[in-house]
C-alpha cells in the first residue's frame, strides 16, 4: 500500500519539495552573480524568474493529492472537537452504541464458534459425516462398527470413510491417575482428514494386524501442552490407559481436536487396541451403536450423490443380515451447521436477530438525536450553504461526526466483548466432559464489528443528512431552523420511534418470555432431590476392575458411607441423571423372537442401582419394591422402570409383575415402577427410562463406572472430606471426582440461564433506548409548542385538552409501536422456542406482562415532559412571545 | 474551493512535451531540476525556456507515476540537489510518447503544408 506510505510521509516529502526549489534558486543567483550582476539585484531577478515559490509548491502538492487528505483530517479534528465539546452527548451516542455492537459481537462469536469455524483441517469443505441409523432417534448419530465396515468397503462417493468412538479411562502417567476422554480411531483416521502431526507420528490403516497390534497412542496438542510441557521426548514413552500400556507415537497438529465442535479429545488410540484398554468389545455387534463415520468426497462428488450410493448400499446389507432392517444413511456436513433441525443453530440464529434489532433500536434513538442535533445548527449551516458550501461538504461533515462516533462505540463494544467472550470460554458446561467452546473473536469477528460500527454510523448519520439535503437555504436563514414543515402527517422521526417502540416491544417481550421460562424450569419436577446429596464419582475399570469384581468394591463403598456422621442415606448408581452421559438400550416386547432393531419398541435410559438408591434419590417409588442385593446373577433378572416406560410399552402404569426383553437371553420381570424424571436435559420431552440392579448388570454386563450417592444433613463442604477419604482409602488406584449434586444440576441449566440473561439484558437495554426516544420525541414536541400552549391557557383550555395536544402524538406513536412489536412477537414465537423452553411469546400472561412493563416505559418517559406541560405559567410564557 | 488551476499551466508547452524532454534529458543522464533548466535551453538552442512553475509538478507528477526516481546527491559545484534518473517505465513511456508524438506531428504538417489540389 503505496499510497499510504506517502500520506504518512507527507511531512518529509514536503520538506525536501522546499529544499529542491531554495536551491534551485540559489543556483540561479549564483549564475547571476556569475555573470556580473549585484548580489542583491540577482536574487530578485532570479525570483523574479523562478515565479511564485508557495504557488508552485502548492501546485505540486496537488499532484500528490494531499490537499484532499489534509481536508479529510482536518474534518475528522473539527468532527471531534465538536463531540468533545458536548461530552454528554458524545459519551451517550458511544455508550448506547458500544451496548448495540457488543451485544452482535458475543451473539456472533458463538455463533462463529459454533457454526462458522470449519474443522481443523486441510479442505474441511470436503469432509461429511455419514450418519447411518434404522430407527432415527433424535441426537442419535452413533452407528455399529460391523456396519461402518460393510459401508467402508463397498462405498464408492468417498476417498476413504474412517469412524470413532469416544472413550473415558484413567489415565496414568507417571505415578498419578487422572480421569480422561479421548477417541478410539480406525486406522485410516488421520489419512482421512489429511492431517499431519506435530511431531512424531500417526497410525495408518497399515499398522492394524489384530487385536493388540497397534498399542500406540496418539496425544492431542493440548493435553501435550497441559500434561507434558510441550516436551519432545515424550514420543516414545509409555503411557497407561485403565492400568494398560501404551506407546505414545506422534501429537495430533495444534487446534486439531476431532470432527465434534466442542468435544475437546486428550488423545487418539487405535480402535483396534481399543478393546483391550476399556475391557469390553462392541465390534462384533451389529446393534452396539457406537462409532461415528466420517469420510472426505471424491472430487467432483456431491454430499447427494455419495448419499444415494450409501443408502444403496444400506439396502444390500438389509437383504444380507436382518439386523440391518430399515438401515438408511444420511450424509451431512460436521458440526451444528450440518444439521438442519439443531436447536443449537436455530437459536442462535433467533439470538443474533433480536442482537441486530437492538442495534437497530440503537441507530434509530441515535438518528433522532443527530436529526435534533442538525436543527440546533441550522442557523450555521444554513449560512454556510448560502455563501456557497456544497450540500455535500455539509453531508460529508454530518456523515464523518456520525462514523467517529460510531467507530468509537464499536471499539469500546467490541472491548467489552472481548472481555466478557475470554470469561465465557472458561465455563465448565457438562460436568467432567472435555467440552470448550472457542470464542476467542477471529478476524471474521473484528470485520462484522467494523462493518456493523460503519453501517450503524452511515444509518443514523444519513437520516438526518436527508434533512440538509431538503433545506433551501434562504427559507432556513430567515428562519433561523432547519425544521421541516410540522403537522405533517408521518415525519421520519415519528417514524424512526414507531420502529423503536416496536423492537423495544419485542426484545421485552422475549426477555419475559426467558424470565418466564427460567422461573418454569425452576419448578420442572426433576424426579429425584438433588439438595443435600454429595456425589463420589469414579470408574472403576480405571483401576482395572471388571465384572463381577467392581460389585464388591461398589459395596464396600456403601458401607463405609453409611458410617460417615450426618449421613441419612447411601447408594450407588453407575450413571448420575443431568450428568451429560449414561447409557440406553433397546427395549423389545416380551413376546419378541427376532431382536432386530427394527423391531425394538424404544431405546430407553439405563441405570445400574444400589438398594436404597431411590430413598436416597429422593425418587417415589409408585407400585412394586425396590432392588435388593438378593437380585442377582443367581435370580431372575428383575427391573424398576418409570412412568414412561411402563406407559409406553404396556399402555399403563399398572405393570408389576409384566415383562419384556433386552436380547434373546436378557429377559426381564418388572418389580417396581417410579416416577417420571429428567435425565439428559430439562426441557427434554418425558423419556422412557429403567433402573436395574446394580447386582444383576444389563443382561449380566456390568458397568465400571460408579457414583456413590450420600444424602446428608451437613452441607457438602462437611461431607466431602470424609467421602474422599473413605473413598481413597477402599480404592486408592480410582480417580474420585466430588460434587454436589445441586451443582451438576445447575450446570445442566447453565445453557438455558445464560440465553435468559442475555435475553434479559437485551430487554433491558431495549428498554433503556424507548424510554431515552420517547422522552426525547416527548420533550422535544412539548417545548416547540410551549408559546402556543400559553395562548391555548391563556383562551381557557383545560388541561386534559393541553396534554392531549402535546403529548397525543407519542401517545399515539407509542401505541402503534406496542401494537407492532406485540405482532411481531406473536409471530416471532417459533425462533424463541429454541431458546428458551417452557414458555412462549403467546401466552396471555406474557401479553399482560410486556404491555404492562411498555406502559411503566411510556409513563416514565413522559411524565417529566407532562409535568412541564401542566405547570406551564401562562402569563410567563405570553411575555415571552 | 478553488479547483483545476492545473489547466493554467499551459502556457507555453503542453504538458505532454515537457514531460518528453525531461525524460530524453533524464535518459541521456541523471540530473537536478535546475541541470535541467539548462540542458533544455541549451539544446533548444534558447528556442524553448522551461518555467519552473511547470516543471516541478511535472517532475511530482511523473515521480509518482513511477517514470522518474529522485535520490539527493551531491552536484558538481558541491551543492545538495535532488537528482532525478529515469526508470525502466520512464523509458517505456518515453518511446511510447515520442512515436505518438512524432506520427501526430507527421499529420499536423501534412495538414498545414500548403495545399496542391
Amino acid at each position: 500500500m503505496n499510497w499510504v506510505k506517502r500520506i504518512f510521509a507527507r511531512r518529509r516529502l514536503d520538506q525536501e519539495l522546499s529544499e529542491e526549489m531554495r536551491g534551485h534558486v540559489e543556483e540561479l543567483i549564483e549564475e547571476l552573480v556569475g555573470q556580473g550582476m549585484p548580489r542583491n539585484e540577482a536574487t530578485a531577478a532570479a525570483r523574479k524568474r523562478f515565479g511564485n515559490l508557495t504557488l508552485i509548491q502548492e501546485d505540486c502538492r496537488e499532484v500528490w493529492q494531499w490537499a484532499v487528505v489534509d481536508n479529510l483530517l482536518l474534518q475528522v479534528k473539527l468532527a471531534g472537537r465538536r463531540l468533545w465539546n458536548s461530552p454528554g452527548f458524545a459519551a451517550a451516542a458511544t455508550l448506547t452504541l458500544a451496548l448495540g455492537i457488543g451485544a452482535n459481537v458475543v451473539v456472533f462469536s458463538v455463533l462463529n464458534a459454533l457454526l462458522l469455524r470449519p474443522l481443523d483441517a486441510p479442505h474441511p469443505e470436503n469432509v461429511y459425516l455419514a450418519n447411518h441409523f434404522v430407527k432415527e432417534q433424535p441426537g442419535w448419530t452413533a452407528q455399529s462398527y460391523r456396519d461402518y465396515l460393510d459401508f467402508r468397503d463397498r462405498q464408492q462417493g468417498f476417498q476413504g470413510l474412517a469412524a470413532y468412538g469416544f472413550i473415558r479411562v484413567g489415565l496414568s502417567a507417571g505415578n498419578s491417575t487422572i480421569k480422561s476422554w479421548g477417541h478410539s480411531a480406525t486406522g485410516n483416521y488421520f489419512d482421512v482428514l489429511e492431517l499431519q502431526p506435530a511431531t512424531g507420528r500417526f497410525f495408518h490403516a497399515s499398522d492394524e494386524h489384530g487385536p493388540g497390534s497397534a498399542p500406540f497412542i496418539v496425544l492431542s496438542y493440548d493435553f501435550w501442552r497441559r500434561q507434558f510441557g510441550q516436551d519432545p521426548n515424550v514420543i516414545g514413552k509409555t503411557i497407561e490407559l485403565n492400568r494398560h500400556p501404551l506407546t505414545v507415537i506422534g501429537v495430533a497438529p495444534e487446534g486439531f481436536h476431532g470432527i465434534d465442535p466442542l468435544f475437546w479429545p486428550d488423545y487418539w488410540l487405535p480402535m483396534m487396541g481399543a478393546d483391550e484398554v476399556t475391557g469390553s468389545d462392541d465390534r462384533p455387534y451389529r446393534d452396539h451403536y457406537f462409532v461415528m463415520v466420517f469420510g472426505r468426497l471424491k472430487p467432483g462428488m456431491t454430499p447427494q450423490l455419495a448419499n444415494d450410493d450409501l443408502n444403496r448400499i444400506a439396502m444390500q446389507m438389509a437383504k444380507e443380515d436382518r439386523k440391518d432392517d430399515g438401515l438408511a444413511s444420511r450424509v451431512v456436513a460436521p458440526g451444528f451447521a450440518g444439521d438442519a433441525n439443531s436447536p443449537v443453530k436455530k437459536g442462535l440464529l433467533g439470538m443474533m436477530l433480536l442482537a441486530v434489532l437492538v442495534l437497530v433500536a440503537a441507530c434509530s434513538n441515535l438518528a433522532s438525536i443527530f436529526a435534533v442535533r442538525t436543527g440546533d445548527r441550522s442557523g450555521e449551516l444554513a449560512v454556510r450553504m448560502a455563501i456557497g458550501s456544497s450540500y455535500w461538504c455539509i453531508l460529508r461533515e454530518l456523515l464523518i461526526e456520525a462514523l467517529l462516533v460510531s467507530l468509537a462505540g464499536g471499539l469500546v463494544g467490541t472491548l467489552v466483548a472481548n472481555v466478557l467472550l475470554r470469561g465465557l470460554t472458561h465455563w465448565p458446561l457438562y460436568g467432567d466432559l472435555p467440552v470448550h467452546l472457542l470464542l476467542a473473536p477471529d478476524t471474521r469477528v473484528y470485520l462484522i464489528a467494523l462493518a456493523l460500527s460503519v453501517v450503524s454510523g452511515l444509518l443514523f448519520g444519513l437520516l438526518p443528512a436527508r434533512k440538509v439535503w431538503r433545506t433551501d437555504p434562504i427559507q432556513a436563514i430567515k428562519s433561523g431552523a432547519l425544521e421541516v414543515p410540522s403537522f405533517r402527517r408521518f415525519a421520519l422521526r415519528d417514524l424512526l420511534l414507531c420502529v423503536q417502540i416496536a423492537v423495544c416491544t419485542l426484545l421485552v417481550t422475549a426477555s419475559l418470555v426467558a424470565a418466564m421460562g427460567i422461573r418454569r424450569s425452576l419448578r420442572v419436577p426433576l424426579g429425584f432431590d438433588a439438595q443435600g446429596i454429595t456425589l463420589a464419582m469414579t470408574d472403576l475399570g480405571m483401576a482395572g476392575y471388571s465384572g463381577e469384581a467392581a460389585v464388591a468394591v461398589d459395596k464396600r463403598l456403601l458401607e463405609e458411607a453409611q458410617h460417615i456422621p450426618g449421613v441419612s442415606a447411601a447408594a450407588i448408581t453407575d450413571y448420575v441423571p443431568l450428568q451429560g452421559n449414561g447409557a440406553a438400550w433397546f427395549v423389545y416386547p416380551e413376546q419378541t423372537t427376532e431382536f432386530l432393531p427394527s423391531h425394538m419398541a424404544f431405546p430407553a435410559m439405563t441405570y445400574l442401582v444400589s438398594p436404597g438408591y431411590f430413598q436416597a434419590a429422593g425418587t417415589r417409588l409408585l407400585a412394586g419394591r425396590d432392588v435388593s442385593w438378593h437380585d442377582d446373577h443367581t435370580t431372575p433378572n428383575v427391573a424398576i422402570v418409570n412412568e414412561t416406560f411402563a406407559r409406553k410399552l404396556f399402555g399403563s402404569t399398572s405393570v408389576v409383575g409384566r415383562r419384556f426383553a433386552l436380547w434373546a437371553t436378557a429377559r426381564y420381570e418388572i418389580a417396581g415402577v417410579v416416577q417420571d424424571g429428567k435425565y439428559g436435559s430439562l426441557d427434554e420431552p418425558a423419556q422412557p427410562a429403567m433402573f436395574l440392579p446394580l447386582a444383576q448388570g444389563v443382561g449380566g454386563v456390568m458397568s465400571p463406572s460408579v457414583a456413590l450417592l450420600v444424602r446428608s444433613t451437613l452441607p457438602p463442604s462437611q461431607v466431602m472430606p470424609e467421602l474422599r477419604r473413605i473413598a481413597t482409602a477402599v480404592e486408592p488406584r480410582a480417580p474420585f471426582v466430588l460434587e454436589s449434586w445441586d451443582d451438576q444440576v445447575d450446570r445442566a441449566m447453565l445453557v438455558a440461564r445464560a440465553a435468559a440473561t442475555v435475553l434479559g439484558i437485551m430487554g433491558v437495554l431495549a428498554a433503556m433506548l424507548a424510554i431515552t426516544g420517547i422522552f426525547g420525541m416527548a420533550s422535544h414536541s412539548v417545548s416547540r409548542r410551549m408559546r402556543e400552549q400559553g395562548i391555548r391557557i391563556a383562551l381557557g383550555a383545560q388541561r386534559l385538552q393541553l396534554m392531549r395536544s402535546t403529548l397525543g402524538r407519542p401517545l399515539a406513536l407509542f401505541g402503534m409501536g406496542l401494537l407492532l412489536g406485540l405482532v411481531l412477537g406473536w409471530f416471532t414465537s417459533q425462533l424463541l422456542e429454541h431458546l428458551v423452553s417452557f414458555a412462549t411469546p403467546r401466552e396471555p400472561l406474557v401479553l399482560i406482562e410486556a404491555i404492562v412493563a411498555m406502559v411503566v416505559v411510556e409513563v416514565v418517559a413522559t411524565v417529566i415532559p407532562a409535568r412541564r406541560v401542566l405547570s406551564a405559567d401562562a402569563a410567563q410564557l405570553l411575555r415571552e412571545l | 474551493m478553488v479547483e483545476g488551476n492545473g489547466e493554467a499551466e499551459q502556457r507555453d508547452l503542453f504538458r505532454g512535451a515537457l514531460e518528453m524532454m525531461i525524460l530524453q534529458s533524464l535518459r541521456r543522464q541523471p540530473m537536478h531540476g535546475y541541470a535541467l533548466v539548462q540542458e533544455i535551453q541549451q539544446r533548444s538552442e534558447d528556442l524553448l525556456r522551461v518555467e519552473e512553475g511547470s516543471l516541478y509538478p511535472a517532475l511530482q507528477r511523473m515521480l509518482k507515476a513511477g517514470l522518474v526516481e529522485a535520490e539527493w546527491k551531491l552536484s558538481a559545484t558541491k551543492r545538495r540537489v535532488r537528482t532525478y534518473r529515469i526508470t525502466r517505465n520512464g523509458t517505456k513511456h518515453l518511446e511510447r510518447e515520442v512515436s505518438k508524438f512524432t506520427r501526430m506531428l507527421e499529420g499536423i504538417t501534412r495538414v498545414l503544408a500548403p495545399g496542391e489540389s
